[in-house]
């Protein structure tokens, strides 16, 4: 419950971000928070943001962001065997499967099922609220600021993107991979159209992985 | 239709159906250790693409401007182990003091 609880707000504070840095890319607060209440996944929906704001076209967008929501799939592989649901309520679990209530029903899961199936729908819901809540304000925040640009909203975008990487790099492999995701971002810019530089490091990381 | 509401609809359909499918696939199925290693590669190869061209790029072209500043404050903020937010906010008020001022 505890864990549940300040889950769902320490990740409703990542929705001010998300709704700030998607209206400064020149989406709408209606599209920003349709993005959160059907896309509902923080790494894919900042994406989207990221890649249509660099200039990128609508299909490196989604695919970009699509890419990124493949975890949940399997997130989902994971927790269709512990959830036992069908029908109506398999949509709904389908929908809040994500890191946080896939993480914390695996957390609880030691002490005894029904802990682990309540975590699962406690953090998912809870999170679902917060982060839509979070992303109007943060959206229609920055809506006021006019020019988000003066209000640092351009350098807010990189370092939540930052946020979300640092906890990944755990082994010296995955820092470099990463050092050379952004090497090779940067390079391919002027060569490649927006948003094709992003998706291409996918398959850097597909190479590394299938090989080792 | 413009290109922000294709991906705002593209992104939700998409992000759903491959949570669905994951809630209706046998577990066997993606049991394979390298295609374990490889999801769990590929978001940060696309992060670490996305803080590189948020940071570094604008319309296409290399430019190093406010914004790096904004970056090396959260790389501190993040050595130090600060929350998620403190580490957006001190981005954003760095570059935005480099902006208007410099």
């Amino acid at each position: 419950m505890r864990d549940s609880l300040s889950v769902s707000l320490t990740v409703g504070a990542y929705g001010v971000a998300f709704g700030a840095a998607s209206v400064a890319n020149g989406f709408s607060v209606l599209q920003s928070c349709l993005l959160s209440l059907l896309t509902f996944s923080g790494a894919s929906q900042f994406a989207v943001v990221g890649v249509i704001g660099a200039g990128g076209s609508a299909v490196s967008a989604i695919a970009t962001a699509s890419l990124l929501g493949v975890r949940n799939g399997l997130y989902g592989v994971i927790m269709a065997p512990r959830l036992k649901v069908k029908g109506f309520k398999r949509v709904i679990a389908a929908q809040i499967t994500i890191d946080e209530s896939t993480g914390v029903a695996l957390g609880a899961e030691k002490r005894n099922e029904a802990a682990m199936r309540h975590g699962f729908w406690l953090t998912g819901f809870g999170v679902f609220f917060f982060w839509n809540l979070f992303t109007l304000a943060g959206a229609l925040g920055a809506q006021a600021m006019g020019d988000t640009r003066a209000w640092g909203l351009d350098s807010a975008v990189p370092a939540a993107f930052l946020g979300l990487l640092w906890p990944r790099l755990e082994k010296n492999s995955d820092r470099v991979l990463a050092i050379v995701s952004i090497i090779f971002a940067i390079a391919m810019t002027s060569v490649l159209p927006a948003g094709l530089p992003i998706i291409a490091t996918a398959f850097i990381a597909i190479a590394v992985g299938l090989r080792r | 239709m413009n290109a922000f509401w294709i991906a705002t609809i593209g992104t939700s359909v998409i992000a759903f159906a491959l949570k669905f499918t994951g809630h209706s696939i046998p577990q066997q199925w993606l049991e394979n250790p390298k295609l374990q290693k490889t999801n769990a590669l590929i978001p940060i190869a696309l992060l670490s693409a996305l803080v590189a061209v948020q940071t570094f790029t604008s319309e296409s072209k290399v430019m190093i401007d406010h914004r790096l500043a904004g970056l090396c404050i959260a790389i501190v903020a993040l050595l130090l182990k600060a929350p998620f937010p403190v580490v957006v906010i001190s981005a954003a008020i760095t570059s935005a003091v480099m902006y208007n001022w410099l």
